[in-house]
């Protein structure tokens, strides 16, 4: 059996989920933060053969992924990191759940802690249409990553690319691979200044070790 | 199958034999230091045994269930406790999966306990029965396993007191268990529920006709006290939100209040019933029994304080359900359970099922229940090399 009915041909539907996806290693640990309805750890567990295991807030994406036959538990990412041991993931991930966590910080040491490696994906709020948005319409950003308006959006924790680079090298993280993607889906990967990919990316996608 | 001998039992329905092992000889040491030399157990199977006998379910009952989980129950004249989940083309699916269901040690359904004979005495042990613990109850199952030629379970599944035989299953046996469901339990009995079970012994105990255990003797029952038991414990079964959906204030067969101590309210009458009913097919020592094995129920305790030192190194795959209304063994602890199980890296799935029937839920029509479980089932199965 595989997930090519629901992955779509053995690839993802989401661009950003397939770039995650070829970031880990066939048949390793994976804990993947914030999972939703698991359709990137189904795919892992399914095509990738990973020991997966997934933490998810809401209740209806919980009982969504254990009805696919993930392991995955109702929990809270800034809470319930703390109780696994160190080190028991080759890869923990956090998709576009970053940015809506109360302590960013302490979630990405958490990660390094629990796994080798940690994959990061968010909205890049250094992207030109988010810096568009607020120069010229003094706005609060709308976009394509940011569809919700400020007084409704879950992230309260937003960031540029270069804010996130700086706060890695201030952990101690090292980077290890970096992309962006732009409206439309293209990838491309981040050079060394990061001007470019902070104006340009809308998304971000790293890979970090400790 | 190795051969095992009917025997009669006495119970609400004298004139039922339950199914029973008769294991002679076994010498099982219990937490107490005791020890019993012959254990029967009377049991249940639905489905078949698969020729490399991989597809075993263990069904643990809870307090006052039975080894009736599917089917038709003798006794009660009705269908098995859990008939919704457990059947052909169910969720724990007998055309698919061979199910055990065991009348636990202590019951009064056949399983040696407090109502049965004690060879030394020739007559029913009473209270002269030792005291027995959940874990107690997973030895006596395990050489029921071991006497009918299965090695190891598929899955191990159970609400209330069954969830807490569940998590000893997976301490105990880790080796056997490849996957376990423990639906609203938690890894110790809280103070307010010994608290609750205390109610209920001491009417038990303070009814004239339990005569200090002996009323079998005497051709007695401890009714009112065992009713009354019952009604205490069933309250803690049902959600406020239930028991005021069901009932409400309404009266019962009556247009207004009747300034006396009859049944007025509807709640009052349900009660009664409840109470009455469960005293034809439940014995009043197995109740102080089994109630007290709960009590007694703390894994933490028995493992240096720490619970994840419990499943330390275990490769069974976890599901623990909770429901949101549940206040007798509330969300909170199922939490617990599943923080432990993570810091001792296990395989766990954990989700609070959002309803408003209490602890009850599990034996009802819920179907994200169902609908989670056989999701698990699914996925365990695919892990296991059983095809579909």
């Amino acid at each position: 059996m595989t997930g090519r009915d629901a992955a779509g041909g053995g690839r993802l539907m989401r661009v950003d989920l397939q770039l995650i996806a070829d970031m880990i290693e066939p048949g390793s640990r994976v804990l993947d933060i914030g999972c939703g309805d698991g359709e990137l750890l189904y795919y892992l567990v399914r095509e990738k053969r990973v020991d997966g295991r997934g933490l998810e807030i809401s209740q209806r994406g919980v009982h969504g992924c254990v009805k696919r036959g993930l392991s995955v538990i109702q929990g809270d990412a800034d809470t319930d990191l703390k109780d696994y041991p160190d080190g028991i993931f080759d890869y923990v991930i956090l998709s576009q759940t970053l940015q809506a966590t109360r302590n960013p910080r302490t979630i990405l040491e958490e990660m390094l802690r629990v796994g080798r490696h940690a994959v990061v994906s968010f909205p890049n709020f250094g992207h030109w249409q988010a810096r568009w948005h607020l120069l010229f319409r003094g706005r609060m950003p709308v976009t394509e990553s940011l569809p919700v308006p400020w007084y409704s959006t879950p992230n309260i924790h937003l960031c540029t690319i270069r804010d996130f680079v700086i706060l890695c090298g201030e952990c101690g993280f090292e980077i290890l691979q970096g992309y962006t993607l732009a409206p439309g889906g293209r990838v491309r990967a981040i050079g060394r200044g990061f001007g470019f990919s902070n104006l340009f990316g809308s998304d971000a996608v790293f890979l970090l070790g400790r | 199958m190795p051969a095992t001998s009917d025997r009669k039992t006495p119970g609400a329905n004298p004139g039922y034999r339950h199914r029973c092992a008769r294991l002679d000889g076994v010498g099982l040491t219990l937490d107490c230091g005791a020890v019993l030399d012959d254990v029967t157990i009377a049991y249940e199977t639905y489905g078949r045994l698969n020729e490399a006998r991989s597809n075993a379910i263990l069904v643990c009952h809870a307090l006052t269930g039975d080894q009736y989980a599917s089917g038709f129950n003798p006794v009660t004249g009705r269908a098995g406790w859990w008939s919704t989940m457990v059947g052909p083309g169910k969720v724990i699916d007998t055309d698919r999966y061979f199910v055990i269901c065991q009348n636990v040690l202590g019951g009064c359904m056949g399983t040696t306990g407090p109502k049965e004979i004690n060879p030394a005495t020739g007559k029913p042990y009473g209270l002269d029965f030792p005291v027995i613990t959940i874990a107690d109850m997973v030895r006596a199952q395990a050489l029921l396993l071991d006497h009918l030629g299965i090695g190891d379970l598929f899955c191990v599944i159970g609400g209330s007191m069954g969830g807490m035989q569940v998590l000893q299953w997976a301490i105990s046996y880790p080796e056997r268990v490849f996957s376990a469901v423990s639906i609203a339990a938690a890894a110790r009995h809280s103070a307010q529920n010994i608290a609750f079970h205390e109610v209920g012994r001491q009417a038990i105990m303070a009814d004239p006709q339990w005569m200090k255990g002996r009323y079998l003797d005497h051709g007695k029952v401890p009714r009112a006290g065992l009713a009354v038991a019952r009604m205490a414990a069933h309250i803690t079964y049902m959600s406020e939100a239930a028991l005021h959906r069901k009932f409400g204030r309404a009266l019962q067969d009556r247009e207004r209040i009747s300034y006396g101590f009859d049944a007025d309210f509807q709640v009052e009458s349900y009660l009664r019933y409840q109470g009455s009913n469960f005293v034809e097919r439940f014995d009043a020592n197995s109740y102080l029994y089994v109630t007290r094995a709960m009590d007694y129920f703390d894994i933490a305790a028995a493992h240096d304080g720490v619970l994840a030192n419990a499943f330390i190194g275990t490769r069974t795959r976890f599901c623990i359900l909770s429901f949101s209304s549940d206040w007798l063994f509330p969300t909170a602890e199922s939490r617990e359970v599943v923080h432990a199980l993570n810091a001792a890296a296990a395989n766990v799935s954990f989700l609070e099922v959002e309803t408003d029937k209490g602890h009850d839920a599990f034996l009802l029509d819920e179907p994200e229940m169902f609908e989670t479980l056989s999701g698990f089932l699914d996925g365990s199965a695919y892990q296991r090399g059983l095809g579909s």
